[in-house]
C-alpha cells in the first residue's frame, strides 16, 4: 500500500510545484488529492501565498541615485 | 528557458533588441531597464546589506558594473540573470565589507530547515486509524479576488517575508517575487536545485502559517478593498 498521509504530502508541495517529483511519487500524490480536501486545500493555500507574494511591490530607486545612473551611461565612453 | 516568457519582464523587447540598444548608448532604453528591475534588485540587495541606504547603493554601483560589462555580455544566461548576478556579486562584497556574515556560505540549508514544516500536532498522532491524517483541515481562506485587493493581506505577507531567515528570503524573493526558475536561481546563487527547493518550501510554509493565522482572527469579518483602518 502506497498511499500518502496528510502530514507526507504537505512536504511534497514544492517539489509538485515545480514539476520535480518522480512518477510514482507523483501519482500516490495526485491519488491522494483526489480524495482529501484538507489537503487540496492546503496546496491551494500553497499556491495562494505564493501568488500574493509575487504580487509586493518592490520599492524605487531614490531619484538622485537614479539620475546619477543615467548621467554615468550619458558619460560612457568606450 | 524562455526568458521573455518569464513573469515579471513582461512589456520589455527582446535581450537581442535591448543588449544590441544599449551597446548604441540608447539612453531611453537603459533608463527602462532601471526603472522595470531597480525595485526588485534593491528588494533582493537588502537580504545582504544592513539598510535601506546600503541596498539603494549596491543597485547603483550593480548597474554601474553592467554598463563597463555589456560588451562584454555574451548572450549565454538572459540579459535579467546576468544584471542579478552582478547585483549579488556586489551585495556579496558589500556585505563582507560591512562585517555581515549573511554572503554565500550560509545560503546553504541547515539543520533549521528540515524537518516538518506543519505543526505535527495538526495531525493525528501515531497508532490513530488515521494516523498522519489531518485533525482538522485547514480553515478555508477568502477567495484570491478578495484577498488580492487586501492591502492588509499584503501587510501580513511582506511582514512575514521579512522575518525570514536570509537564507529563506532571498530565495522565496527570487523564486516567488521576481518569478525566476530554479534553473535561473542556481545560476545566480550557485545553490543546487534541490537546495534553494528545501528553503523555498520552508519559507512558503511560514508565509502560509502566517497567513492563516491572519485570516483567523479577522474570521467572519470581510476581507475586502477598502481595508478598514
Amino acid at each position: 500500500m502506497s498511499d500518502l498521509d496528510c502530514n507526507e504530502f504537505v512536504e511534497l508541495v514544492t517539489a509538485f510545484l515545480d514539476g520535480a517529483l518522480d512518477a510514482e511519487t507523483e501519482r500516490r500524490f495526485v491519488d491522494h488529492l483526489a480524495f482529501c480536501d484538507g489537503c487540496d486545500t492546503y496546496l491551494d493555500q500553497i499556491r495562494q501565498t505564493a501568488k500574493t507574494i509575487g504580487s509586493l511591490s518592490p520599492e524605487a530607486l531614490p531619484e538622485a541615485s537614479r539620475q546619477a545612473l543615467l548621467d554615468a551611461f550619458r558619460n560612457w565612453k568606450r | 528557458m524562455e526568458p521573455e516568457a518569464r513573469a515579471g519582464s513582461g512589456g520589455l523587447p527582446s535581450d537581442e533588441e535591448l543588449v544590441g540598444r544599449l551597446r548604441d548608448r540608447d539612453e531611453a532604453a537603459f533608463a527602462l531597464l532601471v526603472d522595470t528591475w531597480s525595485g526588485g534588485m534593491g528588494r533582493l540587495a537588502r537580504s545582504f546589506v544592513a539598510t535601506r541606504e546600503s541596498a539603494d547603493e549596491v543597485v547603483q554601483d550593480t548597474w554601474l558594473a553592467v554598463i563597463r560589462g555589456l560588451d562584454d555580455f555574451e548572450g549565454r544566461s538572459s540579459l535579467k540573470t546576468w544584471v542579478y548576478r552582478i547585483l549579488v556579486n556586489t551585495a556579496k562584497r558589500r556585505s563582507t565589507r560591512e562585517g555581515r556574515t549573511v554572503p554565500m556560505s550560509s545560503l546553504l540549508p541547515t539543520d533549521e530547515d528540515h524537518g516538518p514544516t506543519v505543526d505535527p500536532a495538526r495531525f493525528l498522532e501515531a497508532g490513530h486509524r488515521w494516523a498522519g491524517h489531518w485533525r482538522e483541515f485547514p480553515a478555508a481562506w477568502p477567495s484570491p479576488e478578495q484577498t488580492a485587493l487586501s492591502g492588509e493581506v499584503h501587510s501580513q505577507v511582506a511582514a512575514a517575508v521579512a522575518d525570514l531567515p536570509d537564507r529563506q528570503r532571498i530565495v522565496i524573493t527570487l523564486r516567488d517575487v521576481e518569478g525566476y526558475t530554479s534553473q535561473e536561481v542556481r545560476e545566480i546563487l550557485d545553490i543546487s536545485v534541490a537546495n534553494q527547493r528545501v528553503l523555498l518550501h520552508r519559507a512558503r510554509a511560514y508565509v502560509r502559517g502566517r497567513l492563516e493565522t491572519y485570516f483567523a482572527t479577522v474570521d467572519a469579518e470581510p476581507i475586502g478593498g477598502e481595508a478598514v483602518p
